[in-house]
């Protein structure tokens, strides 16, 4: 147990991916692995995405986005509703940020071509 | 010193009652010390401050957490008060109907302990019959809709079969795999020598990992290396009292379940609300942040990184918890585990020494 132990607590934006990194496609779908609950926690005052053993705090975007994840819009549906929200957002930002949340098995995906 | 940030999870002793006896269990030795448990309406207020403090995730664990005839009322406790609900468990002990109760409780997730792939050597490890239990255990947790993390202690005696042990979490159809080789605390340590592995069992088992990762891309795999065979100490606990923390059965409040050993004053959630024990306690300030630390950590571009390693093991094997791990191979008490390491690889047997089993508490005289 005292190794990394169990809250394996990290945060996420919707900025941290670097240029050239995967983006998830356009046409996919994504929403929040069943085994996943974004909440608000009261005490940060931040959204927050819990699972089997994982905290990721959240910031605004980044919360945003993931509400967005309902297994019906596609990517592309996301970013736009986001730009009604928020200023200055990027699509290749926001699909870079789905595909690490697929990566860590955060999100499920189906892709309708 | 800056205000440390709010822990992220608590680990939750709720007893060390547990009818397994595995010989690598990291309880303290002195177990029968604990048998003044604390009541269902204590751990209710625990855990109403927990999450006052920004505790987001709950460990149920022990010992055997199910011993606990209560359990159902605190998972439903922690759920209601937005926790993310976790069950850590041997399995005995989960019936179908209390399965029932605690999915209808708000748990979230279920981890069940393997202690290998077969029978014979499982219930010998467990010092038990409880391979099959274990299994039908496992489907219910999965009728039930949960996700199942299968959670696997390697050590010398089983970690040549970790091949099939992944093999078995597929059958048991697991979301997640956690090997995690022992830790040398509580009767780990007592055992150790028949514990540790060698240097070339841990090379093929993770040779084997690799191959079952690229099998079974759907699980999700945590393989956690024994911290004696690496160069730099582990990160314990992502930093003395920065995250998480532990409350043992009998309602001490700890910085990590192993912390129970060091000379340090108690702080224990009978007498204090756990928001003083947190930021203000002499137990959690002992080892936070950079100040206390010893050389060569002191000046090392690691210590932001691995914290000094673990405050426990330094207290076991030097007798003083404000040294530099040993496990680091800078630290100037390295020799204490390079000659562990070295007698572990002076034979290749599979089985040195006898494993001394942990016993229950009631079968133990209080210290």
């Amino acid at each position: 147990m005292p190794s990394t132990g169990p809250a394996d607590a990290g945060r996420a934006g919707a900025r941290p991916a670097p240029a050239g990194s995967e983006q998830l496609a356009e046409t996919a779908r994504p929403a929040l692995a069943a085994s996943l609950r974004l909440q608000h926690d009261e005490v940060r005052g931040q959204h927050v995405l819990l699972g089997p053993e994982s905290v990721l705090v959240l910031n605004p975007t980044g919360a945003a986005i993931l509400q967005l994840c309902d297994g019906r819009s596609t990517t592309a549906e996301i970013v736009e509703q986001l730009r009604g929200r928020f200023d200055g957002v990027r699509a290749g930002e926001v699909r870079a940020f789905l595909a690490q949340l697929v990566a860590k098995r955060c999100l499920e995906v189906e892709d309708v071509p | 010193m800056s205000r440390s940030p709010h822990p992220f999870g608590l680990l939750a002793e709720l007893t060390y009652a547990c009818p397994l006896h595995c010989a690598y269990c990291s309880n303290p030795l002195n177990l029968a010390d604990y048998r003044d448990e604390l009541t269902t309406e204590d751990w209710k207020r625990v855990l109403r401050e927990a999450r006052e403090l920004g505790v987001l995730q709950l460990h149920l664990s022990g010992g055997e957490p199910l011993q606990r005839k209560d359990v159902v009322e605190i998972a439903r406790c922690g759920s209601e008060l937005g926790m993310y609900t976790n069950l850590i468990t041997s399995a005995l002990g989960l019936s179908r109907r209390r399965a029932e109760q605690l999915r209808a409780a708000g748990l979230d997730h279920v981890q069940i302990s393997v202690q290998a792939d077969e029978p014979a050597t499982s219930d010998r490890l467990a010092g038990t019959p409880s391979f099959a239990r274990k299994a039908e255990a496992a489907r219910t947790v999965k009728e039930l809709g949960w996700p199942l993390t299968v959670n696997v202690v390697l050590h010398r005696q089983n970690i040549d079969r970790v091949g099939e042990i992944l093999e078995l979490a597929e059958q048991l159809r697991a979301d997640r795999v956690e090997l995690a080789n022992t830790q040398y605390y509580g009767w780990a340590w007592h055992n150790r020598e028949a514990l540790l592995p060698t240097r070339a069992q841990l090379d093929r088992a993770e040779q084997v990992v690799h191959r079952q990762r690229e099998r079974l891309p759907h699980v999700e795999i945590i393989h956690v290396l024994p911290d004696y065979y690496a160069q730099y100490p582990k990160a314990c606990m992502g930093g003395w009292a920065q995250r998480q923390l532990t409350v043992a059965p009998n309602g001490d409040a700890l910085p990590c379940p192993a912390a129970q050993s060091l000379p340090l004053p108690r702080a224990s959630t009978r007498e204090q609300p756990l928001s003083r024990i947190w930021w203000e306690s002499p137990l959690f300030n002992a080892f936070r942040g950079v100040d206390w630390m010893p050389e060569p950590c002191r000046s090392c571009a690691r210590r932001d990184v691995d914290f000094g390693g673990c405050r426990c093991q330094a207290f076991q094997l030097t007798g003083d918890a404000s040294r530099t791990d040993p496990v680091c191979h800078l630290a100037p008490d390295h020799e204490l585990v390079a000659g562990a390491v070295r007698v572990a690889n002076e034979t290749e047997q599979p089985v040195v020494g006898e494993l001394e089993p942990r016993p229950h508490p009631r079968d133990q005289s209080p210290t």
